[in-house]
């Protein structure tokens, strides 16, 4: 027989305080390995959402964290709107003139360049309209371009894609302007289907909807962004909609003028009546820029008094750096004690052991065993359990990310698999918190170190 | 094999004072030598067994097994000579009860320095009759066969001396001669000299040679003569 063997046995015979203690340490690391992967996976989503596609959102002058949770994560309430117009400052002069041609309406100098068009070039401007819902899902007016041109995934190369049906379009000979597309969440909760008709409210109370329907045409695939969770209108069709109309306002005072929001006459669905150029607003535009050039955009547009440009992924790793990760380190430092409180139960039960086994320790003595063998015994026996804990419990600890996948991926689209290692704390904390387990097991170790062999005996 | 020269041993009393339990000017045993040591309770005998051992330091005196001065070294060597050459029986068998029959006589092999095959262990079970309770735990086997365990574990690394500490006290009459049968028999095979502690005279009378402490220890005649003043 060799000391491992010595030390198994003497474990295997006490059974359950072994199995208690090894669950204890199995538990504290369970913990700590979990709060690291949920950490992971929060912030592995953060940096996700935090990698939208685009660089700037240009909205009301305000909050930017307001402007950010209301424009890439569809939270908090809608801020206030800008002018369409000035969303057409962001378009070259024969987009902005196309546009105005295909619109109508009145617009200033319809055929000059607009004056952020040199600091998009090669990227894109793409308008939204927020403020309704369809059931408790934000509901986005929006151009077919937020799914022609923005991306997602990890790297940002992934195309949107339809698990089924299309993108709407921006007249269809069927429906109009009055089509939808709707992220997969949205789709799986309110049991939607193409050819399903959506209707959009305030979000009031009263929970009034507008009479108009939109047709759903598209369904996203899971993306893993808040996308998922949002309902895609037509902006088109998103201006006719009943009280989307903004109204004139005085210059000096920026005052509504009574009876100025009055809506387009139009004869049917189909009509190809739009709403106006001048009766137009926007909730965010999300603009992409070539190179650096956003920088000097944003400080372009921030010097304006009509709108104000953020840049989501700043104020993303803010938030991450100000909330999620003190947060984090505070969940870390109460499973940490949680980890040193089973080290402590090791030493407990080893400790307690010693007063039943002195005996035996003596007899071991007797039979020539010095104090240092009795000593790694006493140690390889908390060593045994401190690692069969902290294995048992690191393995806990990474099967419930791949066994909560089905819960979790749909909403953070986060896969987590057994091995994928999330925090790149986890391979330091881990061993160290075993090695807390094992230097639990040094008292005992003493105290068989000094058992007397003639009083034990 | 076992020389013993002016062995003295003594105790701190209560008082302050130092009591002394051994004073032994000389005790010899030879190789394959069974010896009885007689006395009386409280006289020194585990004592002695245990200086001789080395689980206990002498206050001074001279103790050579086969002409190496024990005395001399660290506990560390003590207790590596012990396992390698001496057994150990106790009066309370003092088997492990988390390690079957054949774990015990293997864990009195686990700390010696010359390392015995394990085939001795069932080797020696055999020898002692439990070739069928090998796998026992100590709690499924009989007073009479732990002791037997015991003295298979005591024989495993071929020990020169047997320092047997009544081996028979908690064992029923017809166990007791099995038992003493089985140490003599063995040690005989073995060379194994033998010092047994009994207060049995029946087993005394089984051996050629019994020593009284009270005769070996002049500390008894010190203390008597003080308690008669």
């Amino acid at each position: 027989m060799n000391l491992l063997s010595i030390a198994v046995r003497n474990l295997t015979y006490r059974k359950l305080p072994t199995a208690l203690t090894m669950l204890s340490m199995a538990l504290g690391v369970a913990l700590v390995v979990l709060v690291l992967s949920i950490s992971g996976i929060i912030e592995k989503t953060f940096e996700r959402t935090g990698n939208v596609g685009y660089n700037l959102i240009v909205g009301a002058k305000g909050s930017d964290v307001q402007l950010t949770f209301n424009t890439v994560f569809f939270l908090s309430q809608p801020v206030e709107n800008i002018k369409y117009s000035y969303y057409m400052e962001f378009m070259a002069g024969d987009e902005r003139q196309k546009d105005f041609e295909r619109i109508g309406g009145i617009l200033e100098e319809p055929e000059r360049r607009g004056a952020y068009s040199s600091s998009i070039q090669g990227g894109f401007a793409i308008p939204m309209c927020m403020g309704d819902y369809i059931d408790v899902f934000r509901c986005i007016g929006t151009t077919p371009d937020y799914f022609n041109r923005l991306k997602h995934g990890d790297n940002n190369d992934r195309d949107y894609k339809f698990a089924k049906g299309r993108n709407f379009v921006d007249y269809s000979d069927d429906n109009g302007f009055f089509e939808a597309v709707v992220g997969s969440q949205v789709a799986a909760e309110m049991k939607l289907t193409l050819d399903s008709e959506i209707f959009a409210s305030h979000g009031s109370s009263d929970g009034a909807q507008h009479n108009q329907a939109f047709k759903i045409v598209g369904i996203l695939e899971s993306t893993g962004t808040p996308n998922d969770r949002g309902a895609f209108i037509n902006i088109e069709g998103f201006y006719l909609l009943e009280g989307h109309v903004a109204p004139d306002r005085n210059d000096v005072t920026g005052k509504e003028v009574k009876g100025s929001a009055v809506a387009p006459v139009r004869d049917s669905k189909l009509s190809k009546v739009r709403l106006p150029i001048d009766k137009r607003e926007v909730t965010a535009v999300l603009v992409k820029t070539e190179g650096m050039k956003g920088i000097g955009l944003q400080r372009q547009v921030n010097k304006s008094t009509s709108a104000q440009a953020v840049s989501p992924i700043s104020v993303i790793s803010g938030l991450l750096e100000q909330f999620v990760k003190p947060i984090k380190w505070a969940l870390l430092a109460i499973t940490s004690l949680v980890c040193i409180v089973s080290a402590i139960s090791i030493l407990v039960g080893i400790y307690n052991s010693m007063n039943e086994r002195r005996r035996d320790i003596a007899v071991m003595r007797a039979l020539g065993a010095s104090r240092d063998h009795i000593t790694a015994i006493i140690l390889v026996e908390s060593v045994l359990i401190a690692v069969g804990g902290g294995v048992l419990g690191w393995i806990a600890g990474h099967a419930v990310g791949p066994l909560s996948n089905t819960w979790t991926e749909p909403s953070t689209g986060v896969r987590v698999d057994f091995f994928s290692i999330n925090s790149m704390m986890e391979p330091f904390i881990v061993p160290g918190l075993i090695l807390i387990g094992i230097l639990a097991g040094v008292i005992p170790a003493l105290s068989a170190y000094r058992t007397s062999v003639v009083k034990s005996l | 094999m076992l020389e013993i020269r002016n062995l003295k041993k003594s105790y701190a009393e209560p008082s302050g004072n130092r009591l002394l339990i051994l004073d032994i000017p000389q005790l010899d045993i030879g190789e394959g030598e069974q010896v009885v040591l007689r006395g009386e309770s409280g006289g020194g005998k585990t004592t002695l067994l245990h200086i001789i051992s080395g689980i206990v330091a002498a206050d001074s005196g001279s103790i050579k097994l086969d002409g190496t001065e024990l005395t001399k070294f660290s506990e560390p060597t003590r207790d590596r000579i012990r396992a390698d050459k001496m057994g150990y029986v106790f009066q309370t068998f003092n088997l492990l009860p988390a390690f079957t029959a054949l774990e015990n006589v293997r864990l009195g092999m686990t700390f010696a320095k010359k390392k015995m095959n394990a085939a001795r262990a069932k080797e020696l079970l055999t020898k002692v009759g439990l070739s069928d309770r090998m796998h026992y735990l100590p709690s499924q086997l009989s007073v009479g066969q732990q002791q037997r365990v015991a003295v298979a574990r005591a024989l495993a690394n071929k020990p020169r001396l047997l320092l047997a500490d009544e081996p028979t006290a908690n064992v029923d009459p017809s166990n007791q001669k099995r038992i003493i049968d089985l140490i003599q028999d063995v040690c005989r095979e073995e060379s194994v000299a033998i010092l047994l502690v009994t207060h049995s005279d029946e087993i005394a009378n089984r051996f050629e040679r019994v020593e009284k402490l009270e005769r070996i220890n002049h500390a008894f005649a010190q203390r008597t003569a003080a308690s008669d003043l």
